[in-house]
């Protein structure tokens, strides 16, 4: 190996490493420690496998299975675990962030000492950057006419007296004694003051253990920290109130068991809940339970529809004197080189009730105008007319490879037996047909399951069930999965969200191995034929 | 009598395949004709227009607040790179698998079997919350951004496909590049010159059918991104068309021909090849 190929290789590494260390460093600040650890041993492999000549084979493998662990592997991890918590817009933060942030809320206690205060500024260098808190120093005067100045960036008060050695000197003096400016920064004027008044009320100037806040034009009281956190009790002490909070599924509640828990929530343990909602709580059950059956009905619904039709499209074509067969064929096949979603909204407007011309033509045929995206049943029947024309092709393709595998000579023979074409399609082509076809109908039961595109663009999963539940008529598992926890209005729940897809992958996987299986069994079925 | 029979038998195929026509070409024809028509709205389209124009493709193209052809572009640009992406590693991966042998391999395999059956779109919760923590760090790998979104699209597609590259793999000859490893070249060497020409076929059908489905991704693309300039096709013409219907549907008629071609196309170039494949695998089973 020569040394330019040794001097790249380490200084892709270094690369490699350099954005690892940080994403590392990041995410362990963050408190996403459980990321932070994956990344960290991803890239201990990498190097490793880059390094160590022994594991030569690893390389060509190592790119491809560090990504599949990152964005496979680690949030399959991670969905099971946040199945099992209550993760959601209630509960969004670990109970580390909640606390530090109710310990960074202050009050301003009866017997406060309230500050006058004066403003003095120091412009950012170009005048497009906003101001910040930064760019302000204060002059407080307190009750008993003692000055003081103070900054954000800065720890404490100084006393006048010996403050020009910290912030820099003072200007010309007024008759109160306070300085036209300090170092760099200059007084600000009455009307100054009213225009800044949104930023300088969000500069907080620490003076241990207060914080001194403007809440007037002259005055800026010291504030106390309102909450603490007593870590070997487990409670959080409001001072402002007297309240004592306790930690219960997630909040902190009063003690006493009276009056409201703290919010925002933080995330906890539900144990089995999520999973257990579907059966205990009526409000979810039934919902659940009629977005499960109609799931099932609309993946099987959808793979036996496009199957018989695509049959039958693929027996009509089976005839080599068809006129212009390869052509027609082509045409029927059009549905399927259409991305799905295009079909789906392109759909959505032909069945508009009111305009849409294929309603326009089974007005003009039957008479009636179907309200497709308002009435539940209609809304079904709408779907799986829609995934017909989108499913058939694939059904029909995959027909025509196995017609033309079944051998002419069974077909001679039943002749000879008598049979007619309807025995012969019975007992000849459809149980032929099945054996060949059967694992990709599996398969195609599997992807409909999952089929979130039609569901969501024919009508968002509606007509809505009821308002106690985001699910609608229409939804399927995993629409209703999305809802749940990107839906937003009715509140987002990550923790149950998590768990009913692994509810889903559950069956997926089920299904799968079954299919594997049976494909077996058929091999060897078909090998007996 | 024979011959007789034959024809009402063919004529009753035809009926049926041309009502079938009918039934494909419905939706394709009244939005070619919808987009020539210079009505706008959902009233009154026929399959034939009264009138032809090009103006619904004009406004398409000036719409400042839907830039359709931004969001086309979005969708090819996400899709071309995540195929590249992909393609590539999975091909540097099957060689690995097909190739070597070393402790570990079978593991591999495995875990990438188990994997693949684990389609990423269920774990959408985690990929989103993991972009989310992503980008706090490195802003353009976060949510609402193309990066992030090509991220989950490879590392979600690289199961099924390395599955699918090392069988192929595994049909070519040990012996051609053994040799050529005898005659000096390095592993590097035989990959590129000897292995990927031999490949090729399995190479383009991945290819194609990963972008295809990159292409047509609505969830992921959904969850992940926000804003209207880094929209893929398939977000923007879902959020421009819904309650529009009726008034935008001759602008919306020439976005999806417009979106539809680069697939259409696709197709249309490798149809056969696509179409063998899956008849195979409803032979094998």
């Amino acid at each position: 190996m020569s040394l330019r190929t040794l001097l790249l290789r380490i200084a892709g590494l270094i690369v490699i490493d350099a954005i690892a260390l940080q994403l590392v460093l990041g995410l362990g600040s963050q408190g996403s420690t459980l990321l932070a650890i994956a990344i960290f041993l991803v890239t201990l492999v990498i190097n490793a496998v880059f390094l160590v000549e022994r594991l030569y084979p690893w390389r060509w493998l190592a790119p491809g299975l560090a990504l599949m662990l990152l964005m496979v592997v680690y949030p399959l991890g991670y969905t099971v675990y946040v199945a099992f918590t209550n993760y959601g817009d209630q509960h969004g933060f670990s109970k580390e962030v909640v606390i530090s942030q109710f310990e960074h809320e202050y009050y301003q206690p009866a017997d406060a000492l309230v500050y006058k205060w004066t403003a003095f500024l120091n412009p950012p260098a170009s005048s497009d950057q906003p101001l910040s808190p930064d760019n302000f120093v204060f002059w407080y005067v307190d009750p008993d006419g003692k000055s003081y100045v103070g900054a954000q960036g800065h720890e404490g008060l100084v006393s006048a007296d010996t403050a020009e050695g910290v912030f820099g000197k003072f200007g010309e003096r007024d008759s109160d004694g306070i300085p036209k400016s300090i170092g760099n920064f200059t007084r600000l004027g009455r009307l100054e003051v009213v225009r800044y008044l949104k930023t300088l009320q969000s500069v907080a100037v620490s003076s241990p253990p207060n914080l001194i806040h403007i809440t007037s034009l002259d005055k800026a009281p010291a504030e106390t920290q309102k909450y603490t956190y007593d870590a070997a009790a487990d409670t959080l002490t409001d001072h402002e109130t007297g309240v004592v909070y306790h930690t219960d599924a997630g909040y902190f509640v009063p003690a006493s068991g009276e009056g409201q828990p703290l919010t925002p929530g933080f995330i906890s343990s539900r144990g089995l809940d999520n999973f257990l909602r579907v059966i205990t709580d009526p409000n979810v059950r039934g919902p659940f339970i009629n977005v499960f059956l109609w799931t099932i009905a609309f993946a099987v619904g959808s793979v036996f529809t496009t199957f018989v039709l695509g049959m039958i499209f693929a027996l009509a074509l089976h005839s080599a004197d068809l006129p212009a067969r390869s052509f027609l064929r082509s045409v029927l096949i059009i549905p399927y080189t259409l991305p799905a979603f295009i079909s789906v909204l392109v759909w959505v407007g032909l069945m508009n009730p009111i305009y849409g011309p294929f309603n326009n033509f089974l007005r003009a045929i039957i008479g009636v105008s179907p309200q497709w995206f308002s009435d539940p049943v209609l809304a079904k029947i709408g779907i799986l007319f829609i995934n017909l024309w989108l499913g058939y092709p694939y059904m029909m393709i995959i027909t025509t490879g196995a017609l033309q595998s079944i051998p002419s000579d069974i077909y001679e023979a039943s002749v000879i037996d008598g049979a007619g074409a309807w025995s012969q399609f019975q007992y000849i082509t459809l149980p032929l047909l099945l054996v060949s076809v059967g694992p990709l109908l599996i398969g195609s039961f599997a992807f409909n399951f999952n089929n979130f595109a039609v569901i969501e663009l024919f009508n968002k999963g509606g007509p809505p069930i009821s308002a106690a539940t985001p699910a609608g008529y229409t939804d399927i598992l995993i629409s209703y999965t999305y809802r749940l926890a990107f839906g937003g209005t009715k509140g987002i729940d990550y923790g149950f969200a998590s768990a009913i897809t692994l509810f889903i992958f559950a069956i997926v996987a089920g299904v799968t191995i079954f299919n594997f299986r049976f494909a077996r069994r058929l091999e060897q079925v078909s090998e007996n034929v | 009598m024979v011959v007789a029979h034959r024809t009402r038998n063919n004529f009753f195929r035809l009926l049926v395949v041309l009502l079938g026509c009918v039934f494909a070409l419905f939706p394709v024809v009244v939005i070619i004709s919808s987009s020539l028509n210079p009505t706008n709205t959902l009233v009154g389209q026929g399959l034939i227009p009264q009138q032809i124009s090009f103006e619904n493709f004009r406004k398409l193209a000036t719409d400042d607040i839907h830039p359709f052809l931004l969001w086309i572009w979005n969708s090819i640009k996400v899709s071309g790179i995540s195929t590249v992406i992909t393609v590539a590693l999975c091909a540097a991966a099957a060689y690995s698998l097909s190739r070597f042998r070393y402790e570990g391999r079978r593991t591999s395999l495995l875990m990438i079997l188990v994997v693949q059956v684990f389609p990423n779109l269920l774990a959408i919760v985690a990929l989103y919350l993991l972009l989310l923590q992503l980008g706090k760090i490195f802003p353009w790998l976060g949510l609402d951004t193309h990066a992030g979104l090509i991220v989950i699209y490879t590392g979600g597609a690289l199961g099924f496909n390395t599955w699918l590259m090392k069988g192929y793999f595994d049909t070519i000859p040990r012996e051609l590049d053994e040799s050529a490893m005898v005659d000096g070249a390095s592993h590097m060497y035989t990959f590129v010159n000897i292995i990927l020409p031999l490949v090729r076929p399995i190479l383009a059908t991945i290819a194609v059918l990963s972008f295809i489905g990159t292409y047509s991704d609505f969830l992921i693309a959904k969850v992940m991104l926000s804003s209207s300039q880094n929209y893929t096709f398939a977000v923007g013409l879902s959020l421009f068309i819904r309650d529009q219907y009726n008034q935008q549907w001759g602008v919306f008629a020439a976005a999806v021909l417009i979106g539809a071609i680069p697939i259409v196309l696709l197709y249309l170039l490798l149809q056969n090849q696509l179409t063998s494949g899956l008849t195979q695998g409803a032979v094998k089973g």
